[in-house]
């Protein structure tokens, strides 16, 4: 790269922003800010369909063994597996051998979500006092209202961790989705022939700041929910 | 609590685990040389001399991503190093635009390029300005290419175009043999093609304003998937290339439509370069890349796509397959 | 179709060049439905080889830098207190930020290749590093550091000798989990031009393999399994007097 590292980063944010002129499009411009915003909202999507798929299936049973105790080797096991998994193998599995789509990448990424939430719900679960599970039990609670109500809110900073891996990681992932037929803000970064260098710089920027804010705003919802017993200690 | 046995092999494993992951890489840290057995070595050409006064003059060559560019840029650097030329390789740089900076800029020395695209991409040409006859093509390619100080040499024999694909029965449905067939039926029809073609004049775009079609949908998909997407029955429609091996090995799955309206030029392909790095490598740059790309013709790399699209051999092997056998390298 | 511009003597490749190929024919990589092809994998294994040395290679050297600068940031912290919050989310934006899009914003400064690929993944395992070295030193019981300066042992003894040995167990929990992320990860820097065996999974037509994409991944996820139980042993010889919580 020949230019300039703040001239590329202006450029990327004049992209963002106005239309600019491309080679191979014939006359057409691109970028700008309604396409920026169109492929942020469609990121958003991709990873809060995925993210909500993954919750649905992990938390209630990461819940449902941690407050049993049982089978710890597969769900740590699981979670340790897990940040194994190449994301780039999934995606191009999914594409090559069941199909492109939003249908079927948005469960493939879930599947990358399913081992933090998994994991830390577990774990969460598992930490809290028995002591007070006891208490609980003692005063009649059912095993359903123990989990609602005792286990849940005790073990959330950890289970809300999990939820923040989980959704980076699904955010992260959606970044090379359009390889498999799903439009996301990775269009701007794998299309660099017609958004160019600037759209491609475009691209990454938004990416980032877009896991920043749904980091940051997940942050913030684990600060609300936690009870404020537990926020003694830092994060 | 572990006991000591346990720990013991708990290592053992991890060790055979770590053995097993060090011997793959061991394994084959070696190139893959295999050629495949071609006997019989052709005709006149004959081989490259390698001069010894190439050696101080270093090459890289670069490609698009894509197969049939990884497999020309094989086989004119695999040429160039047995002409006695420094060697290097950057292929799978990406799209046009990307490999053209690269020319520009010297990170490559040369690529190869679609006469067709050169016009319609670099030069603005609408795709029907483009010269149906090869050398025309090359001409009007490198009277512009001058004007940056690029040149473009001359044309392989095999030229390749987009086109619009899809299957037999699809095409036995609708009665489709043209792509103005489609006039009245694309808008029941799904197109799949790269990421970038919705916005290309040579792609989804030049379908819509110079054939005038709307279709029911567009899905981005890899290149790599444009084959994929018709078998599973995902796509009606699906965005190929005319050199590909799959429309002879599987004629009896895959069907194109003619380009009526010529929106979709055929080019050949001609090799880009800086003049100033032709000056320096001197006579011999030109002269191996011209000799080697003489027994490029339609069927030869077609054969030559199959084997890595469809028997998945590497394109460096398909390469050095195609050098043997006709003889510009000794085998 | 542009008319063939031939040369006077062109070059002929052997007549046995050419393969009779029909549907029902193709073997088994080409065929749509394949999910593993043994035969073409045990002919091709060697393709792998220098991809995972290339990916071995960037993993190491990420992870060592990840891990110096990540100690080194812990260390200055321990002492002074009112550097940990920024520090912890100074690494949390690294970490936060996708690496396939780090990848791009370093374009302008630092191009395409290896060198960019270190920076991003030794910068996303500076969060777990220097959090576990953090907690690591903080979990220290009051009562050995005021036995150890009873004895007349200086703070920079005290943290070299006693606290930074008693919190190797936790640094290794935090290294192991940096090492697996690290290893599954650098596949992406396939898209960088910086090697690996994610160029096995997409590139050149590969993202229509099934069994290329298999075996790459097979190798990345035994390459994670192979160091996480090597530094998980590590992790419990060094600590046989407490109970390890999962990483």
């Amino acid at each position: 790269m020949n230019t300039l590292p703040l001239a590329s980063f202006a450029g990327a944010i004049e992209f963002i922003f106005t239309p600019q002129d491309s080679n191979v499009t014939g006359g057409n411009k691109v970028g700008g800010f309604d396409k920026s915003l169109e492929l942020v909202l469609k990121h958003l999507e991709v990873t809060a369909l995925a993210l909500a798929i993954a919750l649905i299936v992990a938390l209630p049973l990461g819940l449902y063994l941690g407050h049993r105790g049982k089978g710890e080797l597969f769900a740590v096991g699981f979670g340790n597996a897990g940040r194994a998994i190449p994301e780039l193998a999934v995606i191009a599995l999914v594409a090559v051998l069941i199909g492109v789509g939003l249908k079927t990448v948005a469960p493939a990424l879930a599947i990358l979500g399913i081992a933090p939430i998994l994991v830390n719900t577990y774990v969460g679960v598992r930490q809290v006092e028995p002591a007070t599970v006891e208490a609980a039990r003692g005063m009649g609670m059912s095993e359903l209202s123990i989990i609602r109500r005792v286990e849940l809110p005790l073990a959330i900073p950890t289970v809300m961790g999990g939820i923040r891996s989980a959704a980076i990681v699904i955010l992260a992932t959606a970044t090379i989705a359009p390889l498999a037929g799903v439009e996301t803000l990775g269009d701007f970064i794998i299309n660099r022939n017609v958004y160019g260098e600037n759209g491609l710089l475009a691209g990454a920027i938004l990416v980032a700041l877009l896991a920043l804010a749904i980091e940051g705003s997940l942050a913030l919802l684990q600060r609300r929910l936690t009870s404020d017993g537990l926020k003694v200690k830092t994060a | 609590m572990r006991t000591d046995q346990t720990r013991m092999r708990v290592l053992l494993a991890a060790l055979a685990a770590l053995a097993l992951t060090l011997g793959v890489a061991a394994c084959g840290s070696s190139d893959d040389s295999t050629t495949s057995g071609s006997t019989e070595s052709g005709g006149e050409a004959g081989a490259i001399q390698s001069n010894p006064a190439n050696g101080k003059v270093s090459l890289t060559i670069g490609s698009k991503n894509f197969p049939e560019q990884e497999i020309l840029g094989e086989i004119y650097a695999q040429a160039l190093t047995a002409a006695g030329y420094k060697v290097k390789s950057a292929l799978n740089l990406g799209s046009e635009t990307v490999a053209l900076k690269a020319v520009k800029t010297g990170q490559i020395s040369g690529y190869p390029e679609y006469a067709s695209t050169a016009l319609t991409s670099f030069f603005g040409l609408e795709p029907e300005e483009v010269p149906a006859d090869g050398a025309e093509a090359w001409e009007k390619a490198n009277a512009e290419f001058e004007k940056e100080g690029l040149e473009a040499f001359e044309p392989t024999p095999f030229a390749s175009a987009n086109a619009v694909g899809t299957t037999k029965e699809t095409a036995e449905k609708y009665g489709l043999k043209t792509v103005s067939d489609l006039d009245g039926v694309s808008e029941e029809l799904s197109l799949y093609g790269s990421p970038e073609c919705p916005q290309r004049i040579d792609c989804k775009l030049g379908l819509e304003e110079l054939y005038g079609l709307k279709f029911k949908s567009f899905t981005p998909v890899d290149i790599g998937l444009r084959y994929t997407v018709l078998e599973k029955g995902q796509a009606d429609l699906s965005i190929l290339f005319t050199t590909d091996p799959q429309l002879s090995a599987e004629s009896d799955k895959f069907v194109i439509l003619e380009d009526d309206k010529e929106v979709f030029p055929a080019g050949n392909v001609i090799f880009v370069t800086k003049k100033s790095v032709a000056e320096k490598a001197g006579p011999d740059y030109e002269k191996t890349i011209l000799q080697v790309q003489e027994g490029l013709d339609l069927k030869v790399m077609q054969e030559l796509d199959a084997r890595v699209e469809l028997e998945k051999e590497t394109p460096k092997q398909a390469a050095a397959a195609y050098l043997e056998s006709a003889g510009y390298v000794g085998g | 179709m542009a008319s063939p511009f031939l040369l006077a003597a062109a070059g002929q490749v052997g007549g046995d060049f050419f393969k009779e190929r029909t549907s029902d024919t193709l073997p088994c990589q080409a065929q749509p439905d394949h999910v593993f092809c043994f035969d073409w994998a045990k002919e091709n294994i060697d393709r792998y080889g220098t991809p995972t040395v290339q990916h071995l290679e960037i993993v190491v050297l990420s992870v060592v830098i990840g891990f110096a600068v990540a100690f080194a940031l812990a260390v200055l912290a321990h002492r002074r207190r009112r550097l940990q919050p920024p520090l912890l989310a100074a690494t949390g934006v690294l970490y936060t930020i996708p690496s396939i899009a780090f990848f791009f914003l370093l374009l302008p400064l630092t191009g395409f290749g290896r060198d960019t690929a270190i920076i991003v993944l030794a910068a996303y395992t500076l969060q777990i590093i220097y959090r576990n070295t953090i907690l690591g030193l903080a979990n220290v019981p009051d009562a050995v550091k005021d036995a150890a300066r009873g004895m007349g042992l200086t703070e920079r003894q005290i943290l070299w000798r006693v606290e930074l040995p008693l919190a190797i167990p936790e640094i290794v929990a935090g290294l192991r989990v940096a090492v697996v992320s690290t290893i599954a990860i650098a596949t992406l820097v396939v898209f960088i031009n910086a090697g690996g065996l994610g160029t096995q999974m997409y590139g050149s037509g590969n993202l229509t393999f099934p069994t290329s994409i298999i075996i790459a991944a097979a190798i990345v996820m035994t390459m994670a399994l192979a160091f996480d139980l090597v530094l998980l042993t590590v992790q419990r010889l060094t600590t046989p007097w407490r109970r390890v919580r999962p990483a």
